[in-house]
């Protein structure tokens, strides 16, 4: 295990951390990000390249400025006025997600002995890709395709000030 | 000889990164490249700054700087030394780390772009099989820097600016990701080394660049569109627009931060019109074939300034646009068209060679270009110009 | 440990600290960023397995990954306006106090 892919996984754990634990939500935001980017190395480095960049186009350059122009347009920056960023309810939460990850720990470590060792290094090309979203994966690709007109069109008529007239 | 004056830049690489022992070359090769354009840019940035002054001066009908050296050469020194002696100054409710990290986003995103520029024959940093992919992924992330830098500096001006820039920047990144997407259509690759190598074709004298196809030029003026909007450039600078807006998300930056923004603007503006050379203008191959024993590097920058003078021109001539004007533009003018331009370009492709595949194509760009038109200008509800005047 | 148990790991972690967000934090959006975390540390799990299984020229793990991005942005985009518009309806975005169906 390579000192670069600690050194990334660390960075990614402490956005992710940073982005649920802090009280500013701009700056949770702006930390998230930093998963994001942390976890796009972390693509690169499984030899994924147009995943990668994807998902910094994506997510760094579409998500995470969605997030921020909602929480602005929320006043979302504001700290709530009778204190508590968490909710009631947040030991139950914790214990849940403390949970879940000590069953996904279990799992994986337990199945250590039937993962594969090491694999050659994959020769993907972009190329390759186009093929098969146009040959195998077209079908997949025309849904993706109307959900995202579906969702685009939904979002923006969800958003939209209602008329006067209608109240 | 000709080839040693292409390649000699390529040559003084491998002769400065041999005299390295074995084990330093890998590396060495990659950090002497990154120093050459980490020196290279920004010193063109330099001239860019008294270039664009003076050419602004002169369309404006004044001289423009002329009291720091012969012709305001030494003007960049000058301003360099203003910058970096001028007292830092950030607001005491500024958000400490973000305010700081803002320019050190834009101008690190903005670096990475120029690795995958092809700059001459041989000459890229990183030769990537999505290179394209990655050079939009990189853009993509100033967006987030001019939002910190808004948001940052608690005030009222600079996050109105901050948002419109973000605003009018994703609005127009999806121009500019369609027409770069007929281009890579066309050429079989996201790679922009075979992207140039597909427009390295000359018939009768004259060069395969994609802008002298009629998709090709409609693409390129959508991008030339996108890319002066992506910049926050005249007439889309309405986000640092000074009579509106102080200056935008930059207001409480002073000193050295400032002068990283106005760096990162320009060297933004560098590699965005080094990309559209690459697409559209055939990146480093000559104009005419006559001419290819001109060294490469020497067309890639002619082009480069080219479209920077350009840049300048535009911003001398034309009046600003308000937001929602840009915004009505691209969304219900440029993006149609830019699909339009898909189609036509889908249509050029399989139609094989002659001339009916130039009717039907500029036919029907032209017809859309109009349609649209008609329809932009009856919604704007332009009647005879009426005065009032001050009683 | 092997490179595909490391990366599972990281992925496990990063799936229970977007839970754990969406689950205490009372701000509607950060339950949106802890969403978007669990999406994104299954994309992880798909590349890692995609990279170290026996067959990667099958494209399979790349291909959903891709798509994940894909719905995961059109599913921030809508759920983000839903809570524009609560906002402008209810004028907060504290999931505490949206507790009752009566507008």
């Amino acid at each position: 295990m390579s000192f670069a892919f600690y050194l990334i996984a660390a960075l990614t754990v402490a956005g992710a951390l940073a982005a649920v634990l802090l009280k500013n939500t701009v700056h949770c935001a702006l930390a998230l990000t930093v998963a994001f980017a942390g976890l796009a190395f972390l693509f690169l480095q499984l030899d994924a390249q147009f995943v990668g960049f994807a998902q910094i186009l994506v997510y760094i350059g579409a998500v995470a400025i969605l997030v921020v122009f909602a929480i602005l347009l929320t006043r979302g920056s504001e700290t709530p006025k009778d204190g508590g960023i968490f909710s009631r309810t947040w030991l139950v939460g914790l214990a849940v997600a403390a949970a879940v990850f000590a069953m996904l720990g279990w799992a994986v470590l337990q199945s250590v002995a039937g993962l594969p060792r090491a694999t050659p290094e994959p020769t993907v090309t972009v190329g390759d890709i186009g093929v098969a979203l146009m040959g195998r994966y077209v079908l997949p690709l025309e849904i993706v395709a109307l959900l995202l007109t579906a969702a685009l069109i939904g979002a923006v008529i969800v958003a939209m000030h209602e008329k006067e007239g209608s109240k | 000889m000709f080839e040693t004056a292409d390649q000699i830049f390529v040559l003084l690489k491998h002769w400065l990164v041999g005299l390295l022992p074995m084990a330093l070359q890998p590396v060495a090769g990659v950090v002497l490249s990154v120093a050459a354009i980490v020196c290279f840019f920004p010193a063109l940035f330099a001239l860019t700054t008294v270039f664009e002054r003076k050419g602004l001066g002169r369309i404006q009908n004044r001289i423009g700087p002329n009291r720091t050296g012969p012709f305001g050469i030494l003007q960049p020194v000058a301003d360099g030394i203003k910058s970096l002696t001028k007292e830092d100054i950030v607001p005491l409710s500024a958000d400490g780390a973000v305010h700081f990290l803002a320019p050190v986003v834009l101008v690190v995103a903005v670096f990475m772009g120029f690795a995958v520029l092809p700059m001459g024959r041989n000459m890229v940093l990183a030769d990537m099989d999505a290179g394209l992919l990655f050079y939009f992924a990189i853009g993509a992330s100033t967006e987030l820097s001019v939002f910190m830098a808004g948001w940052s500096s608690r005030n009222k001006y600079s996050l109105m600016g901050a948002m419109r820039a973000v605003a009018q920047m994703i609005s127009y990144e999806v121009a500019l990701l369609l027409s770069s997407v007929a281009v890579v259509m066309i050429s079989g690759s996201l790679s922009l080394t075979k992207i140039v190598e597909a427009q390295n074709h000359y018939s009768y004298g004259l060069p395969h660049w994609y802008i002298f196809t009629p998709w090709g030029l409609a693409g390129f003026v959508m991008y030339a569109i996108a890319t002066t909007a992506e910049t926050n450039r005249s007439p889309f600078d309405l986000p640092e627009g000074e009579s509106e807006l102080v200056a935008g998300y930059h207001t409480e930056y002073s000193g050295f931060k400032f002068a990283l923004f106005f760096l990162g603007e320009y060297l933004a503006m560098f590699s965005i019109s080094g990309l559209g050379t690459t697409l559209f203008l055939g990146g480093w191959t000559a104009p005419f074939s006559f001419l290819t024993w001109v060294p490469s590097w020497f067309w890639f920058f002619s082009k480069l300034m080219m479209s920077i003078f350009v840049f300048i021109w535009l911003r001398g001539t034309l009046p600003r646009l308000r937001q929602d004007q840009l915004m009505n533009f691209a969304w219900k003018f440029v993006l149609p068209m830019c699909l339009l331009n898909l189609l036509v370009a889908g249509l050029w492709r399989f139609m094989g060679d002659g001339w009916l595949r130039w009717v039907i194509c500029s036919a029907i760009l032209v017809a859309a270009y109009v349609g649209l038109g008609w329809e932009e200008m009856r919604r704007m509800h332009i009647g005879a110009r009426s005065y009032r005047y001050a009683e | 440990m092997t490179p595909l148990t490391g990366y599972l790991l990281v992925a496990a972690l990063l799936f229970a600290i977007g839970l754990a967000g969406a689950l205490t934090r009372r701000n509607a959006i950060l339950v949106l960023i802890g969403i978007e975390l669990m999406l994104n540390a299954a994309n992880l799990n798909f590349i890692a397995f995609w990279r170290y299984g026996p067959h990667p020229e099958a494209l399979t793990g790349m291909m959903f990954a891709i798509f994940s991005i894909a719905v995961a942005a059109a599913e921030a985009a809508v759920g983000l306006g839903l809570v524009i518009a609560i906002h402008r309806h209810t004028h907060t975005t504290d999931l505490d106090q949206i507790n009752r169906m009566k507008g």
